[in-house]
């Protein structure tokens, strides 16, 4: 079996990627992995970027990321260790960005609404399921071309792994 | 044959394919490739690929705007970092800090137009279906992909159908239309979805301001926005690039009509909805969603401490002829922060006396540029100030501190309040003293 278990912080609707990743360090961190891991959700959630642990998965209702194309926001949570975004629905380019940097988003309205800050979920990606308590949920899979990107760990990896 | 929307018709021909369908997934060879100050992180991430030189150095446009001038030595060496790489590279659609913000300079230089395709690693690329393009934005990783291969993949949107009725009253802008559509549909309520206006009030709306419309439905989640060019369109472009581009304007705007494309009657759309712009009042954005808005009445005398006019929403010509009219003869009670879109915006406000009423009044201009939009340059605000801004974006902390308030509204209602210290519109600025 391919289920790996995922400790969870919660958040509401419509977190953007000011909140993600404030704009003021746009310009100034880019790649160092510690920085942005220091900054994760900073006007958010002060206490995430020091609680944060390798494995954790995010869990958000609707139309997280909405805001600026920065990709600091989605590689801010990769830095943190965060395995997953598991939202009611993604703003476009956050999805986009996540996929095309190696970040996993799920789509799962339900979720949010059954977990709460600290419970632990399980994902299998192979049934496209996620499992709590007593509840399994299903997701629906990415298509294949778009999953390629992702399983490089994202369109980077994949060019590179194609030149 | 099958009949498609604009949108449809405008990701076939850069797919290079008859027709697509909503949902499919396509590589498409964009014809622009934007960046700007983002330009130095794209080029470390480019590093890490293989290809070494970009594809097609000639489909590239650099702009330099977000902090500009750089207000640090960090900043400074950002940019510097950008001149290396558009002269390693060869790239000829470069613009100098000065220049203005990246979606008003590529419009006015011509280097997109009717029928072409943009990606830009910047989330308001939204802006230049304005002129019948597709355009939008894109992530960092994915532009340094693009620059290598020249390609992109893309799922084909559904479209909806926005028609516009009639005229907007005096004293109502598009700004404040499009802030009531976005505070009606929400900041979700076109993801993944292309937007495309029509009907017979699109031609009452003036070029300068249809660019608000398309710039900010990235606000509705939109991938993309567009109308379809008409004789507003064609005769902002024949005079503009006779100013920007005297040797070649005939043949770049000939270019642009042959490539022109227009929604097939009977196309099918996911939405529709129709507008009657007699109905639209004034409006704000109050903080920290551009979605959460209020009629400006049930909001006036709302303490200001601070306005800025400016950004690719609304600093062109026309909103700072507004901010003028307003404060002219006036002195202001709030500070006001007044920066043009574009050099060529910034010329013709001097050359029309704008610039002079508006320093009278006790304005402050800045650089052409984005200014203080994203809290990154100067005229960033304090905690607890509260700013009103003509921008596209409130959220929390967007233009420096977290605890400061930002409202959104359309630029004479900008000038207004900092004339009175307090929300207002400028219908009712007459009776103060
Ligand atoms: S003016 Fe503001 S919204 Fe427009 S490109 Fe600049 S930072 Fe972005």
């Amino acid at each position: 079996m391919t289920r790996s278990k995922h400790r969870v912080w919660k958040y509401g609707d419509n977190v953007n990627t000011d909140v993600i990743f404030p704009g003021k360090f746009t310009y100034t961190i880019s790649h160092d992995p510690a920085e942005l891991a220091r900054h994760a959700l900073e006007d958010l959630d002060p206490s995430f970027a020091n609680g944060a642990r390798a494995g954790d998965v995010i869990v958000a209702g609707r139309n997280w990321g909405n805001g600026s194309s920065r990709e600091q926001a989605v590689t801010c949570l990769v830095a943190a260790g965060v395995h997953a975004v598991i939202a009611k629905s993604f703003a476009r380019i956050y999805y986009r960005n996540a996929i095309n940097n190696g970040l996993l988003v799920i789509a799962c309205p339900q979720l949010v609404d059954l977990v709460e800050s600290g419970d632990s979920i399980e994902i299998d990606m192979e049934a496209a399921r996620i499992h709590l308590n007593n509840h399994a949920l299903s997701f629906s899979s990415l298509p294949e071309q778009v999953r390629r990107i992702l399983d490089a760990g994202g369109i980077i990896a994949y060019l590179q792994g194609q030149g | 044959m099958s009949l498609q929307t604009l949108t449809e018709k405008l990701l076939a021909r850069a797919g290079g394919r008859t027709t697509v369908k909503p949902g499919e997934i396509v590589d498409i060879e964009p014809d622009v490739a934007l960046s700007h100050d983002n330009t130095a992180a794209i080029a470390e991430i480019f590093k890490r690929l293989p290809h070494k030189r970009v594809r097609y150095p000639e489909r590239l446009a650099i702009t330099l705007d977000h902090a500009v001038p750089p207000p640090s030595a960090k900043h400074a060496r950002n940019h510097a970092r950008v001149r290396d790489f558009v002269r390693e590279q060869g790239v000829r659609n470069f613009f100098e800090v000065g220049r203005g913000i990246c979606h008003q300079v590529l419009c006015e230089e011509g280097v997109v137009g009717p029928g072409m395709t943009l990606l830009g690693a910047d989330s308001h690329s939204t802006h230049y279906g304005w002129l019948g393009a597709f355009s939008a934005g894109i992530g960092r990783s994915e532009v340094a992909a693009l620059w290598a291969t020249g390609q992109l993949w893309l799922r084909v949107p559904e479209t909806m159908r926005i028609t516009l009725k009639g005229k907007l009253e005096s004293g109502v802008t598009t700004k404040d239309l499009t802030i009531s559509l976005i505070g009606r549909l929400s900041s979700d309520g076109a993801t993944y979805m292309a937007v495309e206006f029509d009907g017979d009030g699109v031609a009452a709306l003036s070029p300068d301001s249809r660019t608000v419309l398309t710039n900010m439905m990235a606000e509705m989640g939109a991938k993309n926005a567009c109308i379809a060019p008409d004789d507003a369109t064609w005769r902002w472009l024949s005079k503009t690039l006779k100013r920007t581009r005297p040797h070649d304007h005939a043949e770049r705007l000939e270019s642009f009509r042959e490539r022109s494309l227009y929604p097939d009657r009977g196309a099918v759309y996911a939405a529709r909805l129709q507008i009657d712009l007699s109905e639209i009042e004034p409006v704000v954005s109050c903080p920290h969603a551009v979605d959460n808005i209020r009629p400006l009445s049930e909001v006036a005398n709302t303490r200001v401490d601070v306005g800025f006019i400016g950004t690719c929403t609304n600093g062109r010509l026309e909103d700072i002829a507004a901010a003028a009219e307003v404060l002219r003869g006036r002195r202001l009670r709030a500070r006001l922060i007044v920066i043009p879109a574009s050099s060529m915006v910034l010329r013709e406000a001097a050359e029309a006396g704008y610039v002079a009423d508006l320093v009278e009044a006790g304005a402050t201009f800045g650089t052409p540029g984005c200014g203080p939009c994203m809290g990154v340059h100067m005229g960033v605000l304090a905690p607890g100030e509260v700013c009103i801004s003509s921008a596209n974006r409130n959220f929390r902390g967007r233009m420096g501190e977290p605890d400061a308030e930002i409202y959104l509204a359309n630029p004479a209602v900008v000038a207004a309040s900092c004339a009175a210290g307090r929300l207002i519109h400028p219908a009712d600025l007459a009776d103060e003293s």
